[in-house]
């Protein structure tokens, strides 16, 4: 039910309305609960409504991480 | 895809199993609960609990939706759809729910009812607008995820004047659940277990930040780590929680801190608030009343409100007897504890809530994880999913 996907803002539209892209699907969805948002943007897409944006150095910095748990690095 | 493939690296999440199973204390056991189904999909999609030592036991909470849904709601929706003016607009999840005598959405469309499946709230309000002579009921249910899209539908459909929509809600919320998972009077009554510490939901988690929380891993000396949806997220996540149990802690930690924020989302939250109150008290299947865990809308907008509007009455459904359900929302009991699982209930033929969403635990068990144990097999039958 809570399930959300990671989808590309590919054009801001009005009335906080977006274009997003995924695996080559385009679909229009809501932006109205978040802000500032641009194209090239990942926003977690939930039942037609982007939910927050998601943050590039947060992801890459959990993937690191995850690497360094992997090796046995804590934490 | 992008910000998923990434997290699905099957050499690492081994890797990292094998530092929990080096750090897993021998002498005792680990049981860890992840109340939200879109975990337990995940863990049993992706065999984690293979991966895992024998002594770090995942628990299936009651964190799906659909599967806490009582049954007199959906007997409700069910008669509610049966009247002549009414289209109702649900997701999917909910078509084959069962309701009293395995009655469902599905069985009444398929008898005349005007039931439609919508992808989102906006769906639901085009047909408002389109055909302005019907009205519109939109059937809500979900957590607090699920929750701000329905809160922006009742904005819209008051901006725009849409007289003919009203909301079904069955919205509910998380912390009151996991509190109640571990203190409320009928829960202990029907018996429950050990839980060290909890894997805490992705998404509810954008929207309520990780702070609803600290209050209850500080008042239950239980740990919580919010996580993503992905299998590396869950299986750094019970590292995490290993961790914290080793040390005695019990702190809440964010896994998934690409989505989530100790705040989660005020704009989301501002529009619940505006639109939704707490109920006194909500049934819950499998768990009973359960005070201040459901919402309803304010009484300024119940012209809106499907409940009042329509005077719908809330019948005490009745699960079928022989149907676990209830025992396994609490982690009392595993899917193949039940003399039903796999023999009358599979997701072809769901008896209870649990084998209807793919997120509830016996229809994951059935999917993915009935090959791993010697559960009572059915006739074989292929399982689109």
């Amino acid at each position: 039910m809570c399930l959300a996907i990671p989808v590309k803002v590919t054009e801001v539209l009005p009335g906080d309305m977006a274009k997003v892209k995924l695996e080559g699907v385009l679909k229009v969805i809501s932006t109205a609960l978040i802000d500032d948002i641009r194209p090239g943007d990942y926003v977690i897409l939930h039942v037609g409504y982007a939910l927050t944006k998601i943050k590039p150095e947060e992801a890459q910095r959990t993937l690191t991480l995850i690497q360094e748990a992997s090796m046995g690095v804590a934490p | 895809m992008k910000y998923i493939d990434e997290y699905r690296d099957g050499r690492l999440a081994k890797l990292i199993a094998d530092r929990i199973a080096a750090l897993a204390d021998a002498a005792r056991s680990y049981c860890l609960m992840e109340f939200c189904g879109g975990h337990t999909h995940a863990i049993s999609r992706y065999g984690l609990e293979d991966l895992l030592p024998a002594n770090v036991r995942m628990i299936h909470g009651p964190g799906c939706p659909v599967c806490v849904l009582p049954i007199g709601r959906i007997d409700a929706a069910i008669a509610l759809a049966a009247r002549p003016e009414i289209t109702l607009c649900t997701y999917g999840d909910l078509m084959r729910v069962p309701g009293t005598n395995r009655s469902s959405l599905l069985e009444a469309k398929a008898a005349g009812a005007d039931v439609r499946v919508v992808y989102s709230t906006l769906d639901a309000l085009r047909v408002a607008e389109t055909e302005p002579e019907r009205e519109v009921v939109f059937f809500a249910i979900g957590f607090e995820t699920t929750t701000p899209p329905t809160a922006l539908a009742l904005k819209t459909a008051i901006a725009k004047g849409l007289g003919n929509f009203s909301v079904f809600c069955n919205h509910v919320v998380t912390p009151a659940a996991m509190h109640h998972i571990l203190e409320s009077p009928p829960v202990r009554k029907l018996g429950s277990i050990k839980i060290d510490g909890f894997i805490g939901p992705a998404h509810v988690s954008a929207v309520i930040g990780t702070k609803p929380y600290e209050l209850f891993a500080e008042k239950y000396c239980k740990p919580v780590v919010v996580a993503g949806f992905e299998p590396l997220d869950v299986v750094q996540a019970i590292l995490m929680l290993v961790r914290q149990i080793n040390d005695g802690r019990h702190v809440v930690e964010n896994q998934y801190i690409r989505a989530v924020t100790r705040h989660g989302n005020d704009k989301a939250q501002a529009e619940v608030a505006n639109f939704f109150e707490l109920r006194e008290s909500f049934e819950w299947r499998g768990l009973g009343e359960l005070p201040l865990s459901g919402l309803r809308l304010r009484p300024q907008y119940a012209a809106y409100d499907a409940e009042k509007r329509f005077s719908m009455m809330t019948p005490r459904g009745k699960d079928n007897p022989a149907c676990e359900c209830g025992a396994i929302l609490r982690g009392a009991k595993q899917p193949a504890e039940c003399k039903l699982f796999g023999a009358v209930c599979t997701p072809d033929t769901p008896m209870g809530s649990c084998m209807v969403s793919s997120e509830g635990a016996c229809a994951a068990q059935w999917i993915y994880g009935r090959f791993r144990e010697k559960a009572p097999q059915a006739n074989a039958t292929r399982v689109v999913t």
